[in-house]
């Protein structure tokens, strides 16, 4: 797992992909905090997260579309599958390679927050809600780009197919209150809005935190289950 | 080393592999002979924990493929028809990574420069694997399947697109492999599997028509004991003088060849040598014997006579 984790983190700073990742992403957040904290004078950065919802929509399938799907394509998953690794160890591996980046990603929100506490007292309570409820919303994204790759050998369908899983899943939300009676409930229930928007606000609740492990943990399930059904048919 | 029993393999409603049994002991170079589409890849892949089979079993060092994947996993080491390595990868690159895949406990650097050395890739160490040619790329992906120092070695048509130099070089490798591995390889080049495998199988439909040593498998086909004669006499006296050889089951005029002789095809009893009573009759009535050969099928024929009616 620690092999494949560290070939692909390497491949993604070996390729443009991890830099234009990290340079949208930069560049993205910085116009954010500069809009909404530094001309707005404001010491809230809530509009820096609350940006971040959306642009992570976008850049997430950057990372994940070929994760999977160029494996297949280029076929050198066959030496990844009869290596004596697990084909949980290897999904994981190549999760745990996009985490990492979106973190490093994600890290320079703390660099914000710094700047901020140079001028004024920021709401710490709020600012590890949001940075823990992105890096929740990003790990549960980047799980299911993983299993949308890993049903696919092309990139693109891959980064197509995990955009719209992605926004159906943040959408969930409004349709809520399309719907009533128990099937509004369901939707609720699976929405991300509502959690990620608890924590924003700084209120941790362990359910909240599950409930992104759980859906990256299912995803994650998937695509090994996609691997284990290719084999047997 | 690998027991494989009874396995068999559909894709859809399509048979690509039924009923294959067979069994490789430590130590032996074993082909896997049969044209395209006979079920060759799809074995090593079943063995190798690829793909898996419908029914039947796979034992790698007594360890099942599907119960002990990852016991099984570390004894083999495979290189597919098309070497599975990263384009964008250093050939020291591919070669650390696969280290580190499996988890190998050797020193590291003397291994890889170890396994570099046997398949001679050192001079491209430091290259991209992608602007590296076929014949390289291929011995890159021997030398991955080499990392860990595995017992058991799979290599599916190893020698696929390498210039005859290459294909040379390779099959010597192989032998020197062999010596010291259980070695299962496949081709559709017949005189690849009778220069390298001690052991032949051969597939057709996904099926094992044969399993037997090269040399056996032709003489089984053609049957024992049928050699070609070219005496120099007249043809009704010499086959008057033939079919009183006691050994003889049959003769067969070929024709003249050769001017003033007639090439015969003879066939003993079984279990008889018809050569020492063919030699003194002869000798008795004065016929110079101009070539005596044995007429054991090529591996080209044994493969056509087994594998006929195969699509492709």
């Amino acid at each position: 797992m620690l092999a494949i984790m560290r070939r692909e983190l390497a491949v993604y700073f070996r390729s443009p992909v991890g830099y234009i990742f990290l340079a949208v992403f930069y560049f993205f957040a910085g116009y954010f905090f500069f809009a909404s904290n530094l001309f707005g004078m404001n010491a809230d950065l809530g509009g820096v997260f609350g940006g971040m919802y959306t642009l992570l929509l976008f850049l997430i399938p950057i990372l994940t579309m070929r994760l999977l799907s160029e494996e297949r394509g280029k076929k050198t998953e066959q030496a990844l599958l009869t290596a004596p690794v697990t084909l949980t160890g290897m999904v994981i591996g190549k999760y745990l390679a996009a985490v990492a980046v979106f973190a490093i990603g994600l890290s320079v929100t703390l660099v914000y927050a710094l700047v901020i506490a140079t001028m004024a007292s920021p709401n710490w309570a709020m600012v590890f809600g949001n940075l823990i409820a992105t890096l929740l919303l990003g790990m549960a994204l980047i799980a299911i780009g993983v299993f949308i790759s890993s049903l696919t050998e092309n990139q693109v369908i891959a980064a197509v197919g995990g955009f719209g899983v992605g926004l159906g899943f943040l959408l969930l939300g409004a349709l809520q209150a399309v719907f009533t009676g128990a099937l509004g409930d369901i939707i609720g229930a699976v929405s991300f809005h509502e959690r990620y928007h608890r924590f924003s606000l700084g209120i941790f609740r362990f359910e909240d935190i599950l409930f992104f492990v759980s859906v990256a943990a299912v995803f994650l399930f998937l695509s090994v289950r996609v691997f284990e059904k290719r084999r047997w048919s | 080393m690998i027991e494989v029993c009874g396995i068999t393999k559909k894709y859809g409603s399509k048979y690509a592999l039924r009923d294959v049994s067979f069994t490789a002991r430590e130590g032996e170079i074993l082909g896997f002979l049969g044209p395209n589409g006979a079920g060759k890849s799809t074995t090593m892949n079943i063995i190798t924990g690829y793909l898996s089979s419908n029914e039947g079993t796979v034992k790698v060092g007594g360890h099942e493929i599907l119960q002990e994947p990852l016991k099984a996993k570390t004894l083999l080491g495979y290189l597919p028809e098309h070497p599975p390595l990263y384009g964008e990868m250093t050939v020291k690159e591919q070669l650390c990574f696969t280290y580190d895949l499996r988890r190998v406990r050797l020193n590291r650097r003397e291994h890889i420069t170890r396994c570099c050395e046997l398949v001679r890739i050192e001079d491209v160490f430091h290259r991209r694997i992608k602007n590296l040619s076929k014949g390289y790329r291929q011995r890159v992906g021997l030398a991955s399947a080499l990392i860990g120092d595995p017992p058991i070695l799979i290599l599916d048509e190893p020698t696929a697109g390498l210039d005859p130099q290459q294909i040379i070089d390779m099959r010597e490798l192989i032998k020197d492999l062999g010596k010291e591995r259980t070695v299962l390889l496949s081709s559709h080049i017949l005189s690849e599997v009778q220069a390298v495998c001690e052991r032949v199988l051969v597939l057709s439909n996904g099926v094992v028509v044969a399993d037997d040593k090269p040399a056996q498998l032709s003489r089984n086909l053609s049957g024992a004991g049928r050699v070609i004669a070219r005496i120099a006499g007249p043809p009704d006296e010499v086959l008057q003088t033939l079919q009183g050889l006691p050994s003889l089951a049959l003769a067969e005029d070929l024709g003249s060849i050769e001017e003033g002789s007639h090439d015969w095809a003879l066939r003993a009893k079984e279990g008889a040598d018809l050569r020492r009573e063919l030699f003194f009759a002869l000798a008795q009535k004065g016929w110079p014997l101009l070539c005596l050969r044995s007429d054991e099928m090529s591996l080209e024929d044994v493969f056509l006579q087994l594998t006929k009616g195969e699509d492709g």
